[in-house]
């Protein structure tokens, strides 16, 4: 035996109609940072259940030092010393930090907690991996970098010696990002071995030592990173060849078609206004972009924009005509297409199918109902066109239910039907959000296409590399204001994130004009 | 289950079948209602032994006996569970179908005895303020949940009780509504009765064809409207609906006022009935109690899964399993035991939804093993951002 510590191999795992692991091995050396890459539904989450003992293999077998073990929950991965950093947290919010690392193995003395032994334990593990916590902090009160280490410290305060972080980096910001990759190589130099799904192959670029590639449930190869580059890579993961910038011209803006004038939203949180007294245009034909951190008004900025909350002030022009009263509707039927950002809340009804999701924001138009009846053979033909057009795939087509399809499918279908809907602003919040690379690259086109097609696009976005590499013009909103215009040519991603930081603003904090 | 292992064609039949939704939910009906049997037939064993078995024969075959008395006490539960399922389809508890059943039925009451029409047009311009009144009686908690928030089930049920004191309020009031000797309503006139459908021994009427069209009518709106689309989709995802510029508030009041005209259709149907008694008619007890109808109706609608056509189907069985009871005291059975062995019937059949899932998990877990290329079905799969598994990309991937 080599010296892994844990090895995988032939796992085969099926559920009804689909083989979601087909013949996959993978073997983790002791110490080694390895990331396991590959598209939505590429059978990462399915092999990573299997290890951590959610799901039972039909075939194969799981090896720790070489020796055969069965592993039928996650109490058994947990004696093992395997340990997962889910990619939705799982702890609990009203709990102190301390508490929730213990949650599970308490120190109990004749039936009462002690608690002052493990802080001390945890501290010490604290600072022996640089992961900095206030123990006696709520986890409500936490920032989202901070739970992230608290899970960590869950894992270590267990011993376990195999960590696995299922997408860690998707809800951190750019400056925790970078914490966190040192943190995974601090974790390694001292012995953890990590394994780390990821679809983002900057990330396996600069942390991990070997990469394990799996394609539509199958095995497609483990390369050693240092000997190989992101477009390999990014071939292996999608089986064809993936351009990262994204091809476009020089835009040529013409008509203002969307204009903002101090524009002010309350937040449903907290006191204070989210959105703070925001004014830019958007003209016909550019991409533009409000960058910012996850949580600095952009939702609320989006949901004033829609309709979907009142303004507090300000107003919004779409074509030169007055929407700021507007109902949703009225903003919609006049020129406003919407790709929300939460694609499960507000832009899907889950429980219809495919056909009813694409009429979604149409269903009232005359070609689509007469006399207040559905026009079914319309609906159907319908779909039937969008779902060629924009290779929207699903297993039975129409009468799919919008809930059994892939978040990338549903993704391609919201925004089949708001760009086939007329219109002539697209607002798109965080559009590619959790999706793979061959996705997030479909999508950028199309909105690349809508701009050519003399479109206004306001896209809204946490992803530096989607900000510098689709936009046209940067604001960067930081705390419900824009703090700065960019140009994405002649700006760094270094840059950038100061201002999305709000270390650094170039416009006056009073006027809030965007440099026009 | 039997049989499934023998040849290849009908069980793949079978599943595709199984499959099907409608066929989940009228499963899950039957299970219920089986459930319900085994445990209401325990009931009767255990409160009178000897005569369990005869009892239970009446439950279970009594109403055969009686179709026509089943249909007429069909009808106004029909109207109260199409009033709970309309609204429950847009996920709106109406709980208060109890209180638009009394104030429909008022309404009904107060056009027979106050107002003179001509002919026939009498007793349909009742059942249309009867009509009138329910609406009335859903208008105002649809009113306080979209425009207030408040929560209409708390809403309904006080409305439940304002009504049915008003109602008795109004009723002893009137000296021309009310006979103060024999404490209840006066007898109304044979020609603002519904007409008969000349079932001998019993008061079925022309009501329960309406009901039946009504239900109808309600499926082609849900199914087949622009509103129907609106109201479901607010169902399912309240978001999604209000993204798509839906009038939430519109459509809240609205799904309100309809599921309270049924429900008040209901009380004027049950009130309007013809009697088998010549010159005598259906009459009202204002005692302050809350019209057992409307309860009934939200077993009815969750035995029907709230589809107006299920919900048919669950009124008259709930009807005649009301009226097989009935006629167990000619074996000794006390009238309580036989209101506990339906009420644990109708207990049973709340849990249809339950089993709606669980059985469609039962059978693909005995089928599921042994197919090749079952249907997909996906929606089980606790995933959070859908693992697309996907049958046509897989396939794809094999090219």
């Amino acid at each position: 035996m080599e010296n892994y510590i844990v090895e995988m191999l032939n796992i085969t795992k099926e559920f009804p109609g689909i083989i979601a692991n087909d013949n996959i091995t993978l073997k983790l050396k002791k110490g080694e940072i390895h990331a396991l890459l590959g598209e939505n539904g590429a059978g990462k989450s399915t092999l990573m259940s299997v290890l951590f003992g959610l799901y039972q293999a039909e075939k194969g077998e799981i090896r720790k030092n070489g020796k055969k073990v069965t592993i039928n929950n996650p109490n058994d991965a947990n004696a093992l010393g395997i340990g997962m950093v889910h990619q939705h947290f799982k702890l609990v919010e009203v709990f102190t930090v301390l508490e929730n690392i213990i949650l599970g193995v308490e120190p109990v003395k004749s039936g009462f907690l002690e608690m002052e032994e493990s802080k001390g334990k945890i501290m010490e593990l604290s600072e022996q991996y640089g992961l900095k916590i206030s123990p006696d902090s709520l986890i409500e009160d936490i920032s989202v970098g901070m739970q992230q280490r608290v899970e960590i410290l869950k894992m270590l305060y267990r011993d376990n010696e195999i960590l696995i972080f299922d997408e860690p980096t998707a809800v951190l910001t750019p400056q925790e990002i970078k914490e966190l990759l040192q943190i995974m190589k601090d974790l390694a130099a001292e012995g953890k071995s990590i394994l780390f799904i990821t679809h983002k192959l900057n990330e396996i670029m600069e942390v991990a030592d070997r990469c394990t590639v799996l394609r539509k449930g199958k095995y497609i190869g483990t390369v050693d990173v240092d000997s190989t580059t992101k477009e390999e890579l990014s071939r292996m993961m999608v089986g064809r060849d993936i351009s990262f910038s994204v091809d476009k011209e020089e835009s040529r803006p013409g008509e203002i078609i969307l204009s903002i004038k101090n524009m002010t939203v309350a937040s449903k949180t907290h006191k204070n206004n989210a959105v703070r007294n925001v004014s830019f245009d958007v003209r016909a034909g550019e991409i533009v972009c409000l960058a910012g951190i996850d949580g600095n008004g952009q939702s609320e900025f989006v949901y004033g924009l829609t309709g979907l909350e009142k303004l507090v002030s300000g107003s919004i022009s779409l074509k030169g005509k007055d929407i700021s009263k507007a109902s949703i509707r009225e903003r919609s039927a006049s020129g406003m297409s919407h790709i929300p950002e939460d694609r499960h809340k507000h832009g899907l009804v889950l429980d219809y199918k495919l056909e009813e999701n694409l009429i979604l924001q149409r269903y009232w138009q005359p070609k689509f109902q007469k006399n207040q009846f559905i026009r079914f053979d319309e609906m159907r033909n319908y779909a039937e066109d969008l779902i060629e057009r924009f290779d929207i795939r699903s297993s039975q087509g129409p009468t799919t239910l919008a809930r059994s399809m892939s978040g990338g499918n549903q993704q391609k279908a919201i925004i089949a039907r708001e760009i086939d809907k007329k219109h002539e602003l697209l607002v798109a919040v965080q559009p590619t959000r959790g999706l793979d690379v061959g996705a997030i690259e479909y999508i950028h086109s199309q909105l690349v296409e809508s701009r050519d097609a003399g479109k206004a696009v306001l896209l809204i976005s946490l992803e530096l590399d989607e900000v510098m590499n689709v936009s046209d013009r940067i604001l960067v909103i930081y705390e419900g204001e824009i703090v700065g215009e960019l140009d994405p040519k002649e700006t760094t991603t270094q840059e950038l994130g100061l201002y999305m930081a709000g270390a650094k603003r170039n416009t006056e904090k009073e006027t809030g004009h965007a440099g026009e | 289950m039997q049989g499934n292992n023998n040849s290849d064609k009908p069980k793949y039949n079978f599943k595709r079948i199984t499959s099907h939704p409608g066929f989940k939910s009228l499963g899950a009906a039957f299970m219920a209602v089986f459930l319900g049997l085994v445990v209401g037939f325990a009931i009767m064993l255990i409160a009178s032994p000897g005569n369990a078995i005869s009892g239970f024969r009446f439950v279970l075959l009594g109403g055969l006996r009686r179709l026509g008395d089943v249909l007429y006490f069909a009808t106004p539960i029909l109207m109260t569970g199409l009033a709970v399922g309309f609204a429950f389809k847009m996920g709106l508890f109406n709980i208060g179908a109890s209180g638009q059943y009394t104030m429909g039925m008022f309404f009904a009451l107060y056009v027979a005895f106050m107002w003179d029409l001509p002919g026939s047009t009498h007793w349909m311009v009742a059942i249309l303020a009867g009509f009138l009144g329910g609406m009335v009686w859903g208008f105002i908690p649809g009113i306080f949940k979209a425009l207030l928030n408040v929560n209409e089930v708390i809403t309904s049920i006080m409305f439940n009780y304002i009504g049915m004191y008003l109602v008795d309020m109004w009723i002893q009031n009137n000296s021309i509504m009310y006979n103060s000797s024999m404490t209840r309503t006066r007898y109304i006139d044979a020609g603002v009765q519904i007409p008969a459908l000349g079932v001998a021994g019993s008061n079925v009427n022309f009501g329960i064809v309406m009901a039946v069209l009504i239900a109808i009518i309600l499926y082609i709106v849900l199914e087949k409207t622009t509103f129907g689309y609106e109201l479901k989709a607010t169902g399912h995802n309240k978001h999604a609906a209000e993204y798509a510029g839906m009038q939430g508030k519109r459509n809240i009041i609205l799904t309100m006022v309809i599921a309270g005209g049924m429900a008040g259709l209901g009380g004027a149907f049950a009130i309007l009935a013809p009697s088998a008694i010549a010159g005598s008619s259906m009459t009202y007890e204002p005692i302050n109690i809350i019209a057992a109808n409307g309860f009934t109706g939200i077993a009815v609608a969750l035995l029907g899964n709230a589809h107006p056509l299920g919900t048919i189907l669950s009124a008259t069985f709930i009807s005649y399993i009301q009226r097989g009871g009935t006629l167990t005291s000619l074996v000794g059975f006390k009238p309580e035991i036989i209101d506990i062995v339906v009420a644990v019937i109708i207990y049973f059949s709340a849990f249809a939804m339950i089993m709606n899932s669980a059985i469609g998990r039962f059978i693909k877990a005995r089928l599921g093993k042994e197919e090749d290329k079952p249907l997909l079905e996906i929606g089980e799969e606790p995933v959070e951002e859908a693992e697309p598994q996907n049958e046509q990309e897989t396939e794809k991937e094999a090219e």
